[in-house]
């Protein structure tokens, strides 16, 4: 069923409650990217981080659901709207922010940026600035999985707009081919840049797109993080059981621009601010835990926390300094 | 009225072959279409068809018959009933209804590449369904620009005494694979045609059959793709070989390449390397035409974070290609697919494993540097040889690796020689040779006594024509006349 808004509700006749240690988990999660991202923007304003920067804010039950479950080892691999990713893999905030800052502290010593970021300790893949390179990237990630036999899944998200691209077919066509232990994860909030699916896509439902490779699909509500996890759940079980990959469309929506220069004039005010009220993946968490008997200064005291955390973050990327010049020159080649 | 069966030339590689067996008998009848005798070269097994209905009158050249020249008749078909001297008893034909010739051609005809529609192009008095069908793909067995390459000298890094073995290009790639393969169980081989057709130039032979399904992966054609699955692989630890059918392709891949396998040790601060090598025929073969005689020398050697390396004998292919397969980064590695069939020594080695970024001095001499790699040493050699006669003692450096180029080396042998004339088959605009000639008149600019020349490929797209492709390649008269003109002399 879809409503007004174009994002489904509901989808599942029954959603798998959470535990409240779930909850907890999914609210303290997806409240540290929102918060996270909110300081990089604000930061972006001050100058502190140049170029391209993408925020995931409005789309963190896609990724937190996903990593709720996914085990240890698993690899994560995504394109440029990526912080949200980078924090859910474990990485650090403080380097993330560095690194957004172009400081010799981040994760690639300032010389990738928001959009190419990786970390091998975390096991996440990038970070890839090229629409639709996820995909491949991914079901090598995959493939390498299945060589060693290693039992790992590679979850390889890319957005709605990248569906498009010929090169996701391909990376479609031998996951299933050769039974890689991937899952692909669209992360459909619906407009590619300014482009509203529909002026984009001939087949808008996408978990139809892997429907001519055997590749099972699922749209679910990507704003609900218990459909995310419980879908991410099936999905990495049929790719650990040697079926091969899987197709997740999570529809979900950003709440903010495309990049930090989005005009906005693609779609109108209204419209956002009607999925910030009735489907913000955090505060339909924050509601459930209320319903559930938790008080509003328990919950505020993890807000405090995730703010912290950012405030700390936005500190240490402020003050680090930039990387040596000599830094230009490394890394070019492995030694 | 008799016709001769000749001996089928299927690639502009192919001089001669074996004569593997014959099918039928002198005196069975034999109908167009029918499989007669099968031929073998060093890429493909073929098999040979009757093209006129008749009896199989004499067999001139029996199977097992090795080194059989192009174009010797192997055998005579004779009408029903016809003498033919010296032909023993035959049995009557078998007159069945004649098949539909193009019919049976087509189903002869393997299934074709995307990019490469072959078109075989039969011989007067025999047509061959080749199992390879890039190998149809290029017909002419005609030397087009390219004549046999002298023997190169042997690398300098080979040890005095060293036993050495003759093999081809294709043979020591091959090698070079399958050692670093049995060492390394990291290290595999994707891309199309490369496990059950056994290579599309048959550089993969064998390896299948070592190795298995698993580390000898065929993939669709979909170079973007698999491009971007095997830089993925790389990533996570694994060690990709993968082959380009041709480096023409590789243009589908570029993205990957670049943005993806060349970059990101960069854009993740060391942490990420990408292990791979891309590899494939580079350049011009033979009549092939514009999409597939590109030479991507410059396009690749432009790029930090990748590695290239271009051989032009089956010792450095050996050597460098281990290297590669050794190096912790991306390279790519630019084969060529008329040398491919030529035969030079390689030491025999255990491991044998060359230096990246080490050019090789293919001649010494004092009068003049030749600056080359690839099949540009073939006129580079050959011109020197030529030079030589007239009394002019030419230096010929063989680059080897494209990226880092040893600018050393050559700079050292242009202060010796005060003359440099660079020679590729690329384009003019943005090559390999205009670098070289950057370079010296950089570091070398008060050695030189003329201006630095350069033979390239003409800028044009490939022509078809068999005298256009000639005129937009290099030759051997093209770099003598600069070695003169170098030195002043007419």
């Amino acid at each position: 069923m879809v409503e007004e808004s174009g994002v489904a509700s509901a989808s599942a006749p029954m959603i798998p409650p959470f535990t409240r240690e779930q909850e907890l988990t999914a609210f303290r999660e997806m409240l540290l990217i929102r918060r996270f991202e909110e300081k990089a923007g604000q930061l972006y304003g001050m100058g502190v981080i140049g170029g391209f920067c993408h925020l995931y804010i409005g789309q963190e039950a896609v990724v937190v659901g996903v990593k709720m479950a996914a085990r240890d080892g698993d690899q994560f691999t995504t394109s440029y709207r990526d912080h949200g990713h980078m924090l859910a893999s474990g990485m650090e905030p403080r380097r993330v922010m560095a690194e957004l800052a172009g400081k010799r502290g981040g994760y690639s010593k300032g010389k990738g940026g928001s959009m190419h970021m990786f970390s091998r300790e975390a096991n996440f893949y990038g970070g890839h600035g090229i629409v639709g390179a996820p995909a491949p990237i991914g079901a090598g990630v995959a493939f390498a999985n299945a060589y060693r036999g290693d039992g790992r899944v590679s979850l390889t998200f890319f957005g709605e707009g990248a569906a498009n691209q010929g090169q996701v077919y391909e990376a479609f066509n031998m996951a299933s081919l050769w039974k890689l232990p991937v899952v692909f994860i669209v992360e459909n909030n619906r407009y590619a840049m300014g482009t509203e699916i529909s002026r984009a896509s001939a087949q808008i439902d996408l978990s139809k797109r892997g429907a001519a490779f055997g590749i099972p699909g699922k749209q679910i509500d990507g704003m609900d993080v218990r459909i995310v996890k419980a879908t991410a759940d099936e999905a990495i079980e049929w790719c650990r059981a040697g079926k091969g990959p899987y197709l997740i469309e999570a529809q979900t929506y950003r709440y903010r621009g495309h990049s930090m220069s989005d005009p906005a004039k693609y779609r109108s005010k209204e419209e956002v601010q009607k999925m910030r009220e009735e489907h913000d993946p955090i505060e339909q968490v924050r509601a459930r835990l209320i319903a559930d008997g938790m008080s509003e200064d328990e919950l505020k005291k993890i807000d405090a926390n995730a703010r912290k955390i950012v405030a700390e973050a936005a500190d240490f990327a402020t003050a680090d300094k930039e990387p040596d010049p000599s830094e230009l020159w490394t890394d070019v080649l492995a030694s | 009225m008799t016709v001769n069966v000749l001996m089928p030339a299927l690639s502009p590689t192919m001089e001669q072959g074996k004569l593997s067996k014959w099918l039928k008998n002198e005196g069975d009848a034999v109908k167009a279409g029918d499989v007669i005798a099968e031929i073998e070269t060093d890429k493909a097994t073929m098999e040979v068809e009757a093209v006129d209905e008749g009896v199989l009158a004499r067999i001139l050249v029996p199977g097992g018959t090795e080194n059989v020249a192009v174009n010797t008749p192997i055998a005579v078909i004779a009408e029903e009933g016809e003498e033919v001297a010296d032909t023993a008893d035959h049995a009557p034909a078998d007159r069945v209804g004649e098949e539909d010739k193009a019919q049976k051609q087509a189903e002869a005809a393997p299934p074709v590449p995307g990019q490469t529609a072959p078109q075989d192009e039969p011989g007067e008095a025999n047509k061959a369904a080749t199992k390879a069908a890039v190998e149809a793909a290029t017909p002419a067995p005609k030397a087009t620009s390219v004549a046999a390459q002298p023997s190169p000298r042997v690398a300098p890094e080979v040890p005095e005494g060293t036993t050495m073995v003759s093999m081809t290009m294709r043979e020591a790639l091959r090698d070079a694979m399958a050692e670093e393969m049995r060492r390394d169980p990291n290290v595999f081989v994707m891309g199309e045609e490369v496990a059950e057709y056994q290579g599309a130039y048959k550089i993969t032979q064998g390896l299948l059959q070592e190795f298995g399904a698993k580390r000898v992966v065929d993939t669709p054609i979909t170079e973007y793709g698999f491009a971007g699955v095997a830089v993925g692989a790389a990533f996570a630890g694994l060690r990709p070989i993968l082959e380009f059918m041709t480096f023409n392709f590789s243009m589908q891949a570029i993205d990957h390449i670049v943005n993806s396998a060349a970059k990101t040790l960069y854009m993740s601060g060391g942490q990420i390397n990408c292990p791979i090598v891309f590899r494939g025929p580079n350049g011009a073969a033979a009549r092939v035409a514009a999409q597939h005689s590109q030479d991507y020398s410059a396009w690749y050697s432009q790029v930090p974070g990748l590695i290239v390396i271009s051989p032009s004998n089956a010792s450095d292919a050996k050597g460098l290609l281990k290297a590669a397969i050794r190096n912790d980064n991306p390279v790519v590695f630019l084969e060529n697919e008329i040398l491919y069939g030529k035969t030079s020594e390689v030491p025999a080695l255990e491991d044998f494993v060359l230096p990246i970024g080490k050019a090789r001095i293919a001649r010494p001499g004092k009068d003049v540097t030749l600056v080359s790699f690839s099949i540009g040493m073939t006129y580079a050699l050959q011109a020197a040889e030529q030079l030589a006669k007239e009394g002019i003692d030419a230096e010929v450096i063989d680059l080897r690796t494209l990226r880092p180029m040893d600018t050393a080396t050559i700079i050292k042998s242009v202060k010796k020689t005060g003359r440099c004339v660079a020679i590729e088959e690329g384009w003019p605009q943005c090559g390999v040779s205009a670098e070289i000639a950057m370079r010296v008149q950089q570091e070398a600019f008060d050695y030189l006594d003329a201006p630095v020349l350069r033979v390239t490929g003409k800028d044009t797209p490939m022509p078809y024509a068999a005298n256009l492709e000639k005129l937009a390649l290099p030759s051997v008269a093209d770099v003598i006349t600069a070695a003169k003109a170098v030195l002043y002399r007419s």
